[in-house]
């Protein structure tokens, strides 16, 4: 018997519903156009709603989806219907942040599109094999931006922690406006 | 970073949207790919081309087997590099390549010396990628490091030793299973992850021990387990453990009761939920046990968060299903949800409420829902309306005030799927609420005058042919019937003549209006019209006694003795000649088979537990064998082929299934054998059945099989004699007899003259049940009041104590060998009291119909009152003498 909360996929689409990163952690979707199918599926669901300020959540397809929008992103966490919403909330807030993080504030398609290694890094660190890995935001970012010896690398220009300050900080404006 | 790759000749003018990955080609990013064989590595290129990499996979393109081998063996060049940033790349393009097992060895010793660099992120990732990639031989090579890294003191590393060891768990247990030491030592750990990873491996690793389990769990529970989510671990696992212990009859204090409360006051709302959950979902729950739960769920109910008002609705909604009185405490904050932004939410709030109000706030609850109904979609409007036919059953003197909210959408605008629902539910109501059927029946009236779809039109015309002649005043149904006659298609035209024709028969005075009425259907364009319009007038006109004609009411109002399915078969296989088409030459047993099918569909399989598919074996098969075979030819008409009988241990030498075909006065027993052996040739393969345990049966012939060769199955038949139309029962006990030859397998010659040699199989029975077909009826309520109420017989039994309810329901269908009807055989979980309807025919071809009920006392002792009613007094006899012996 399977346990442990289990992640079926993480989605991170476009305001048209198209990919921009996705992972998938399970059988349920054994084609690439099934996978399509689901994305569509959950996107027009969804699509009419609104998840800016607040996690939202809804049930398809005998799964819990919960999910966040954020200017023209929209990134989603489906787990089985048995589970725990609050963990795949906070999966999904642990990638949220992250992803905040990591493109300094500017949560956008174009920003995640040219730092798609560093969101591809982002999933990669938070599940592994649809079991939770890491679910704080400054330490997956911290392993994501890890400091490399590129002097082009997209973190290096700042330290760490200052970039986490900056994100912060635009992140609370965001919020407060 | 990555250069745009513009393309000219691109038509679309989405310049206004900008990619880094706008035309990218997967034939020109194999290309780039070169970059990773210079022999001066730019570590920033080769990031860029791993990236467009994994965005072509990510996007769902496929590389050929070539290309992907390709890919990843220039990709392994690049641990020369020592750019970290690279490395990261690399680690997570490897692991999307997944390389074949011959490819891995390339990369395993770079990986192996990650896995013991000095640098704690490549000695983490280096053990995830490995851990994917490798088989179980490599395994134990690296078995050591894994061991080192679980207790490694960077968190990051141990959590990637013990996840990998979560998922090698189920390809190399037992590899993993040597780790306990350093799992256990992890589980110690100050790091909150580390925590919950080393205690899902430790669990799973000792899941099959449950002495093991219940003692870690025990030493968690007391002390301080820091991660909310390795908490939430130790409460799935608690809950494991309570079911566990109440299944085996431990009863008594819940031991791990008081953990699951504490937990309810932790600060983590994770863990409030996970307990509150486990609590609400204990096996026999008590009302003194969910009041805490239902206490935070409420809290949560008014949270300013999504996430957690729909977690506590769902959970209460359940709840509600078994528990109603629990959850009313919440209904005042349940309503406010009503009018929740988030539709889910609102739709679960709805539903609750509908299960858990009480019959005075009925009206208030409908006009809240009539408003909420406008802006939700048919999918959430198909589960109120579900909800609200529930409650109307519950209250039926509501049924007033429920019947007209569904009237009410029924004219609103909506989809088939939601139409259904709702035609369904008015239907359902008719048929338990005697009160409601005349408005009822008006509102379906209404609704197809104005239908778009055929379906739900001939299924409402179905409805009032059988429902409308009995009401006070049929003639007020005729208008509506005979406006489909000429505004509608042919399928709905066919429909409403044969309604007509019902209420003419039905109701002596409507039958000279609706002759008139049919002799105009005559000139209808559609032949099938037409065709229905002639035959119901023949009908109509030959006698003049209404409601005397047997033969008239069967054919109008009877059902069809044969399941659809089998009607449908046969006619496809019949050949037009010069022998006519013979209705009773129908097979009447229900197929189990799509009903198999619809579960799966439901529930995915797990694993192991998935059901096998079923063997071929349908009665038509059989039939046709058994006729074929000269001595069984004289036997008759076959009644019954029972499912195959294991009567071999599961890979054994030689595998064997019996199958029970009953006749009027015999029994054949086909045994279907299997050689598994290779190197052996059987013949003259024959059963020597011993029947001195089953008295009233004697052996007639038997049919050996010459020959039986590897894996190709083969039967051999055993015919008795039994006193005719006697549901004689008995036990008989069987050896397999034959000359076994070995063979040469390549070329299947035999070597020698063969030995004789015996196989002892298991004992078979025939049981009473085998002389039952199980033939469903589509209303029960109908064929139920149809039947003789004088051959009724009555009586009631003591079942002993079961666990459940759903226990003895299956025990009694199984002992009758009856078709459950009307989904009557799923049980509510904790039910104390249920009907179960019944039905099949019995031997002789004679209709039975059972109506069973079942109830429960505190101390779980099960009682049933058993209500037969038959075509034969002596059969309802028969079947109580079953259950008394059975």
């Amino acid at each position: 018997m399977e346990l442990p909360p289990k992640v079926k996929n993480m989605l991170l689409l476009d305001s048209e519903g198209k990919r921009v990163a996705v992972k998938y952690y399970s059988d349920d979707w054994p084609t690439n156009s099934s996978k399509e199918a689901f994305e569509k599926a959950v996107f027009t669901k969804t699509q009419k709603t609104s998840a800016r300020a607040e996690v939202e959540v809804t049930a398809l397809e005998n799964n819990i989806i919960v999910y966040k929008f954020a200017q023209d992103l929209h990134f989603f966490v489906t787990g089985g219907e048995e589970e725990n919403e609050l963990i795949l909330d906070s999966v999904l807030q642990g990638l949220f942040d992250a992803v905040t993080l990591l493109l300094r504030g500017n949560v956008d398609k174009r920003e995640a599109l040219d730092n798609l290694d560093l969101i591809f890094l982002c999933f990669d660190e938070i599940i592994d094999n649809g079991i939770v890995l890491e679910t704080d935001a400054t330490v997956i970012a911290g392993k994501v931006g890890i400091d490399s010896t590129d002097p082009n690398a997209p973190l290096s220009e700042q330290t760490i922690s200052q970039a986490l300050a900056t994100a912060r900080e635009h992140l609370t404006r965001s919020l407060l406006k | 970073m990555a250069q745009p790759l513009m393309k000219k000749d691109d038509d679309h003018d989405d310049e206004l949207e900008y990619s880094p990955f706008m035309g990218i080609e997967k034939g020109a990013v194999l290309q780039e790919a070169r970059v990773f064989n210079e022999p001066q590595l730019d570590p920033r290129r080769c990031s860029q081309v791993i990236t467009k990499l994994l965005y072509l996979l990510n996007q769902g393109e496929a590389f050929t087997k070539v290309e992907a081998t390709e890919v990843f063996f220039s990709v392994t060049k690049l641990f020369q590099s020592k750019d970290t940033g690279l490395r990261r790349m690399v680690y997570l393009i490897i692991k999307e390549l997944s390389p074949s097992s011959d490819e891995v060895i390339i990369v395993t010793s770079s990986l192996m010396k990650d896995m013991n660099s000095k640098i704690d992120m490549y000695r983490a990732n280096a053990i995830r990628v490995l851990c994917q990639i490798i088989d179980g031989t490599l395994l134990t090579q690296i078995e050591r490091y894994l061991k080192q890294a679980i207790v490694d003191k960077n968190p990051v590393v141990s959590s990637a030793a013990l996840v990998s060891g979560l998922h090698m768990l189920k390809t190399n247990p037992e590899i993993v299973k040597r780790w306990s030491n350093e799992v256990q030592e992890a589980v110690q750990s100050r790091a909150a992850l580390v925590q919950f990873h080393s205690l899902a491996l430790l669990h799973q690793i000792r899941q099959n021990d449950r002495l093991a389990v219940s003692k870690l769990v025990g030493t968690l529970t007391r002390g301080a387990v820091r991660s909310p989510l390795a908490q939430c671990l130790l409460i799935r696992y608690t809950s494991q453990i309570i079911r566990d212990m109440s299944n085996h009859g431990q009863s008594g204090e819940r031991p791990f009761y008081d953990f699951l409360e504490s937990c309810l006051r932790h600060k983590s709302e994770m863990v409030i939920l996970e307990a509150a959950r486990a609590i609400t979902e204990l096996d026999g729950v008590t009302s003194r046990e969910l009041t805490p739960a239902i206490t935070v769920l409420q809290l949560f109910l008014s949270s300013p968060k999504p996430v957690l008002r729909f977690a506590a609705v769902r959970t209460l909604n359940k709840v509600a299903m078994t528990h109603p009185m629990a959850v009313t405490n919440c209904n005042i904050d349940m309503e406010s949800l009503i009018s929740d932004q988030n539709r889910s939410i609102a739709t679960l709030a709805i539903t609750t409420l509908l299960k858990t109000g009480n019959e005075s706030s009925v009206e208030r609850l409908m006009k809240q829902i009539t408003n909420f109904m406008s802006d939700i979609a048919d999918e959430f409007k198909i589960v109120v309306v579900e909800a609200i036919r529930s409650l109307c059953l519950k209250f039926p003197l509501k049924y007033r005030s429920l019947m007209n909210f569904l009237s009410n959408i029924l004219r609103e605008e909506g989809g088939f799927e939601y139409k259904r629902a709702i035609v369904d539910s008015i239907v359902t109501i008719i048929r338990d609420i005697p009160d409601a059927k005349e408005n009822g029946l008006l509102h379906l009236c209404e609704f197809i005058e104005d239908c778009e779809f055929t379906y739900l039109s001939t299924q409402i015309l179905h409805f009032l042919g059988i429902e409308g002649p009995n009401t006070s005043d049929p003639s007020k149904y005729i208008r509506y019937i005979y406006n489909r006659v000429h505004l509608e298609n042919a399928t709905v035209r066919a429909a409403a003549v044969c309604t007509l024709a019902k209420f003419g028969f039905m109701v002596e005075a409507l039958k000279p209006r609706i002759t008139v009425l049919l002799k105009r259907c005559i000139y209808d364009s559609d032949d099938e019209v037409r065709d229905r319009a002639t035959l119901f007038l023949s009908v109509l006109g030959n006698d003049g006694l209404v409601g005397t004609d047997s033969d008239s009411i069967e054919f109008l109002f009877g059902s069809l003795k044969a399941p659809l399915v089998n009607m449908e078969t046969s006619l496809k296989n019949y050949d037009p000649s010069e022998e006519a088409f013979d209705v009773d030459s129908v097979p009447k047993e229900v197929k189990s088979q799509p009903l198999a099918e619809k579960k799966a569909k439901g529930k995915k399989p797990t694993g192991l537990g998935a059901p096998p598919p079923a063997p071929v074996s349908g009665f038509d098969s059989y039939e046709r064998i058994l006729s074929s075979i000269p001595e069984f030819a004289t036997f008759g008409k076959l009644f019954k082929s029972s499912s195959p009988v294991e009567l071999t241990e599961a890979e054994t030498e030689y595998s064997v299934t019996v199958v029970k075909h009953i006749f009027e006065s015999h029994v054949v027993f086909q045994y279907n054998c299997t050689n598994t052996v290779p190197e052996q040739l059987l013949e003259r393969v024959n059963v020597i059945v011993d029947a001195s345990d089953a008295e009233e049966f004697s052996e007639l012939s038997s049919k050996p099989l010459n020959s039986l060769p590897y894996d190709s199955p083969g039967q051999t038949f055993v015919a008795f004699e039994k006193p005719e139309g006697v549901p004689a029962v008995g036990k008989f006990s069987n050896t397999l007899t034959f000359i076994v030859k070995e063979v040469e397998q390549s070329t299947g010659e035999s070597l020698d003259d063969g030995v004789e040699d015996e196989y002892q199989l298991e004992d078979l029975e025939v049981v009473a049940a085998d002389y039952m077909v199980n033939v469903g009826v589509s209303n029960f309520r109908n064929a139920w009041e149809n039947m003789d109420e004088g051959n009724e017989l009555v009586d009631e039994y003591g079942l002993g104590p079961r666990d459940t309810l759903g226990e003895a329901v299956k025990a009694v269908t199984d002992l009758l060998g009856m078709q459950s009807c009307e989904g009557t055989e799923t049980v509510a979980s904790n039910a104390r009291s249920h009907t179960c309807l019944l039905s099949g025919l019995y031997i002789g071809n004679v209709k039975v119909l059972v109506k069973a009920q079942f109830g429960m006392d505190s101390s779980r002792e099960i009682v049933m009152k058993l209500a037969v009613r038959s075509e034969d007094p002596s059969v309802s006899d028969a079947i109580h003498a079953l259950v008394a012996n059975g």
